[in-house]
């Protein structure tokens, strides 16, 4: 459900190095949370952003939810796949399902987010 | 007086099942001292007086002249099946189509009248309905600067002054600058008005595309009416198209309610505000109707939501949709064209030099009278007409300007008996 | 059922018009459409017959019993229909206010505006009201422009509006539309707003609290009178949203509680028919600091007639002329038919009825907060949820009884919420007859969970794949 080689937030977003860029997407939790996912809104390439900023929306039938820049960036590449098959996000969260990449990221930043551990502790506090 | 249905022993049987003594009791969460002191409010009246009373106001007002009266408003005939089919309660009496098993006779409705405002006006998606053609304008202004992420707003000189005015007022707080013209640079869009508020109708296709090269929108405010002859807002390159739904069989109602029409392109429909129906099915495969892209709406997204809309004029907007229907393809285009007719032939009948528009003019044109309008209104209504809207009213045009209007309930006896009048009052 | 679309038939039509009884005039081609709007071709009957089964296709108030909660889905008096189609009225033409050549023929129509502007200013406890907001929201909206407006004058901008967390989505909304930051208040465990949470974002900066009270979990707000102390000791000003004006009236005022700008909701309130969303209206109050900064035109007396002023710092026009004057002269006459004690009726008889609610259905469902509720009560569906019949379910299955599903899923603060107004005017076999129902859902939880999941059943249609629909976007023929 929560891949340890990610970085997690409390927005639920993930976010993974992969080696000079940083790969963002949303988690198990919140694709489940939103449902069928109908519509992604992504941001424009060469875009940039402070930790925190809304970069893209995500959309279902009972919810429209912002998804954030987990760490400052830039966009380098966005998920175009997701504009005509929204439901990756549901169905492949981790993988086909990514939203962006963004190039120019502090691995500082990176350190201060959650593992797998800590987010999967932060949903247990979420839940109670 | 009241419509309450319980009786006073089911009251006491309620009162005790809930576990309290007295209806007071009910309210003991509010605090004595916010309790009213009495009120100067009158005791009720029956029915009968109460219909009487407003029958006397009804009285003091005057709606049997003959009317010229346009600016925006104007006075066509509605078929007796537009209000004995909108008085019928299951539509009238319903809430927001919020559970769409027990709603898909509004649902359909809504999704037939958004058909018809895309048939009307050759754009892809219409929303619902908004309020009226002044906050029809004003959403569509937001949706330009959510669209191009822009800062200013170029009001072409074409729009209702009224409109114009509606704008800068729902604007006021914002970081925005309102500009007077058609220049697109830098804009978020550029709004104009076809026939413009004196009338002269106009092809805007050219500025539709300079806009889109400037990277800016079109903004297309239209009279409904006129599409039965005149080119669409879709024709012209509009990105949107907005337009004051009353003439499409809603009274005048002296100002409302009216009907907001809203029209756009595929490529902005997810900016635009406002409900939205779309068709699905059910399980069995049943074809049905829901409202979509809820999402963005203010009761999911509160203060990221596109607009704050929340109760629209859904029974507006089912007159207007029986109206286009009774009228149908042929309809529409007939009454368009006895109304450009109509006006035509009563300026055929006015002193030449007098008309103020250069170029062309659907129903509605600007006479220069040789004495102030005021007095002019005021002489003619004496002889059984409403003469038109004196334009200095507005601030849009000098003492003596008369703006008129004709639509097809005007016959060529009244256009030749109102234009001898005017001469008469005039000399 | 088909579409009107799918009944058109080349050629057909409904209306005709007399002949053309001046020459036939040519616009210029090139400013013409290619070719007509393509309109249905049907003739009257096939329109009348098709409305008339979409009709059918409806709950409304006069045939179904209507609990939702916060719209106060009341019975709409068949008189306020009856006057609204007086001619004196609604053939009136709006630009008859527009010049003072005109204004002698309106002056049934603007003495109809200051009596109905008065009457509510009384309820309020405000000192002026506008008619010209067209809806709720719309009011939020005027109200806001206001604040916005008198910080302005006083040279103290600000740029914060505290709404609680409990609120409807229109006053984020509207706040944010009018050009305000947003910061949330949150309620306690009872349901009201949590005082020292409020004291700890009344800053400087905010402008304007806006409350709703009784709140959307339909209770009233212990604490209002000190929330509103509390703003003006840092200049800013408190806003009554008015949607649940009905479960006070007559038992006291905004303006007496604190509250510098409020809204009423017509549609709600005073009864006016929701017309399947709208029309509604939204007429804005105020008290003396907000007055000069009013949209105008106002109507006012003088002399022997009505005239016409603009205040003198006014925000503008907010609607073209009086707002949805029609839906005014229907508030106008349901407020003259009850009176002073009848209005004070409806505000006993909705708390009434939806205590009785309460009481008949809280050993069954979870009561949401431990106070006594108002007009509207608000229950979790929980326990049924965790035997995997959701709110949702139980809305369906009501619709299989033939009475509307009450609010679900709102207010937001509740889990599995379901929120009830019965409103004043439903008699106690109504209330009765619900209560079964929502009993007898309840039983079937446990051994009959998959009928319910699938109900409703005895409607046109069964629940609608709402995914579908917003992929595909099929929004027009």
């Amino acid at each position: 459900m929560y891949p340890d080689n990610l970085r997690y937030t409390r927005e639920h977003e993930w976010i993974r190095d992969d080696g000079g860029t940083c790969t963002v997407g949303i988690t198990a939790y919140a694709s489940e949370q939103l449902g069928d996912v109908t519509y992604v809104e992504l941001p424009r390439p060469g875009a940039e952003a402070h930790a925190g900023d809304a970069l893209a929306v995500v959309e279902s039938v009972k919810a429209a939810s912002d998804v954030y820049a987990p760490v400052r960036g830039r966009v380098l590449e966005v998920n175009k796949a997701l504009e005509e098959r929204p439901e990756l996000v549901n169905e492949s969260p981790y993988d086909e399902g990514w939203f962006f990449r963004l190039d120019d990221v502090s691995a500082a930043e990176m350190n201060g987010l959650m593992n797998a551990d800590v987010y999967q502790a932060f949903l247990k506090g979420l839940e109670a | 007086m009241s419509w309450i249905s319980t009786s006073a022993a089911e009251q006491a049987e309620m009162l005790s099942v809930i576990g309290v003594t007295s209806m007071d009791d009910l309210f003991a969460a509010i605090p004595p001292e916010l309790r009213s002191r009495s009120w100067d409010i009158p005791s009720g009246r029956s029915e009968m007086a109460v219909r009487d009373y407003l029958k006397s106001l009804a009285a003091r007002n005057d709606s049997s002249r003959v009317s010229f009266l346009g600016g925006g408003f104007y006075d066509h005939f509605i078929p007796a099946a537009v209000d004995a089919l909108a008085a019928r309660s299951e539509f009238y009496t319903a809430y927001t189509p919020y559970q769409p098993e027990c709603s898909q006779g509004t649902l359909q409705s809504i999704y037939e009248y958004q058909s018809a405002i895309c048939r009307l006006t050759g754009l892809d998606f219409a929303n619902a309905s908004l309020y009226d053609g002044g906050t029809a304008v004003f959403e569509a202004t937001t949706m330009a600067i959510r669209l191009t992420g822009r800062e200013r707003v170029a009001c072409h000189p074409s729009l209702n002054p009224l409109y114009r005015r509606m704008l800068e007022t729902h604007l006021l707080n914002l970081k925005l600058e309102i500009v007077e013209g058609d220049n697109p640079e830098d804009s978020a869009c550029v709004i104009v008005q076809n026939p413009d508020f004196r009338g002269t109708a106009a092809d805007y296709t050219a500025l539709g595309a300079q806009c889109h090269a400037a990277g800016a929108l079109l903004i297309v405010s239209f009279y409904p009416i006129s599409l039965g002859l005149l080119k669409t807002p879709g024709e012209m390159g509009a990105d949107i198209a907005v337009a004051e739904g009353q003439s499409l069989g809603i009274p005048l109602n002296f100002g409302g309610p009216y009907l907001g029409v809203l029209a756009t392109r595929r490529a902005h429909v997810r900016k635009m505000p406002g409900r939205l129906v779309a068709e699905t099915s059910d399980a069995q495969g049943r074809r049905g109707f829901v409202l979509t892209l809820q999402a963005r709406e203010q009761h999911i997204r509160r203060e990221k939501a596109m607009s704050n809309i929340c109760s629209n004029e859904a029974l507006c907007a089912l007159r207007a949709l029986i109206y286009m229907t009774l009228l149908g393809r042929e309809g529409l285009r007939e009454v368009a064209q006895q109304c450009h007719s109509k006006a035509e032939y009563l300026k055929s009948q006015l002193p030449a030099a007098s008309i103020l528009n250069t170029g062309p003019t659907f129903n509605e044109f600007t006479v220069r009278l040789p004495r102030s309008a005021e007095d002019v209104v005021v002489r003619m209504a004496g002889r059984g007409y409403l003469a038109g809207l004196p334009l200095a009213a507005l601030g849009v045009g000098g003492s003596n300007d008369l703006l008129i209007a004709v639509t097809e309930k005007r016959t060529r006896v009244q256009l030749d008996a109102f234009a001898q009048a005017l001469e008469e009052e005039c000399s | 059922m088909q579409l009107i679309y799918e009944k058109s038939r080349p050629g057909c039509r409904a209306i005709t018009f007399d002949p053309l009884d001046v020459p036939t005039a040519t616009m210029p081609p090139q400013l013409c459409r290619v070719s007509p709007a393509s309109l249905p071709e049907v003739s009257e009957l096939d329109v009348v017959r098709h409305f008339t089964n979409l009709s059918r296709r409806n709950f409304g108030v006069d045939s179904h019993f209507y609990p939702l909660g916060s719209c106060s889905m009341k019975y709409n008096p068949k008189l306020a229909e009856a006057v609204a189609a007086e001619p004196g009225f609604a053939g009136l033409h709006p630009h008859l206010s527009s010049d003072r050549a005109y204004l002698p023929q309106c002056q049934g129509a603007l003495q109809l505006i200051y009596e109905t502007e008065r009457l509510l200013a009384e309820i309020g406890g405000m000192h002026q009201v506008s008619l010209q907001p067209i809806a709720g929201a719309h009011g939020e909206l005027t109200g806001t422009l206001l604040i916005a407006a008198y910080h302005r004058a006083r040279g103290h901008p600000k740029d914060t509006i505290l709404i609680p967390d409990s609120a409807h989505g229109t006053n984020p909304a509207s706040a944010a539309i009018a050009g305000f930051k947003v910061v949330e208040v949150p309620s306690n465990g009872d349901g009201t707003i949590h005082l020292n949470a409020f004291k700890g974002v009344l800053t400087a900066s905010v402008a304007g609290v806006m409350l709703t009270c009784p709140n959307t979990h339909g209770l009233f707000e212990p604490d209002v009178r000190r929330i509103c102390d509390l703003a003006h000791e840092v200049d800013a000003l408190t806003y009554y949203d008015g949607a649940n004006l009905n479960a006070i009236i007559g038992q006291c005022r905004p303006g007496d509680l604190g509250f510098d700008v409020m809204h009423f909701n017509l549609h709600k309130t005073f009864a006016t028919p929701h017309g399947m969303g709208g029309p509604g209206a939204g007429p804005i109050g105020v008290g003396e600091r907000l007055e000069p900064f009013l949209p105008g035109p106002r109507v006012v007396p003088r002399d022997d007639a009505y005239a016409l002023e603009w205040p003198e710092r006014s925000i503008g026009r907010i609607a073209a002329f009086f707002g949805n004057f029609m839906i005014a002269v229907r508030a106008y006459a349901y407020m003259l038919h009850l009176g002073a004690e009848g209005l004070k009726q409806v505000s006993e008889h909705a708390v009434l009825n939806a205590n009785y609610v309460h009481a008949r259905l809280k050993d069954v469902y979870l009561s949401a907060f431990p106070a006594r509720f108002m007009h509207e009560c608000v229950l979790s569906a929980a326990p049924q949820a965790k035997q995997g019949v959701r709110a949702l379910d139980i809305a369906k299955a009501l619709l299989d009884f033939g009475l509307h599903a009450p609010t679900v899923y709102f207010p937001l603060t509740v889990k599995e919420s379901i929120m009830i107004e019965p409103t004043e005017t439903e008699s106690k076999a109504t209330l009765d007859a619900f209560c079964d129902a929502m009993l007898q859902i309840a039983e079937r939880v446990a051994d009959d969970g998959q009928r319910l999941r699938e109900a409703p059943t005895s409607t046109p249609v069964g629940r609608l794949d709402e995914v579908r629909a917003a992929k595909e976007l099929n929004c027009a023929c």
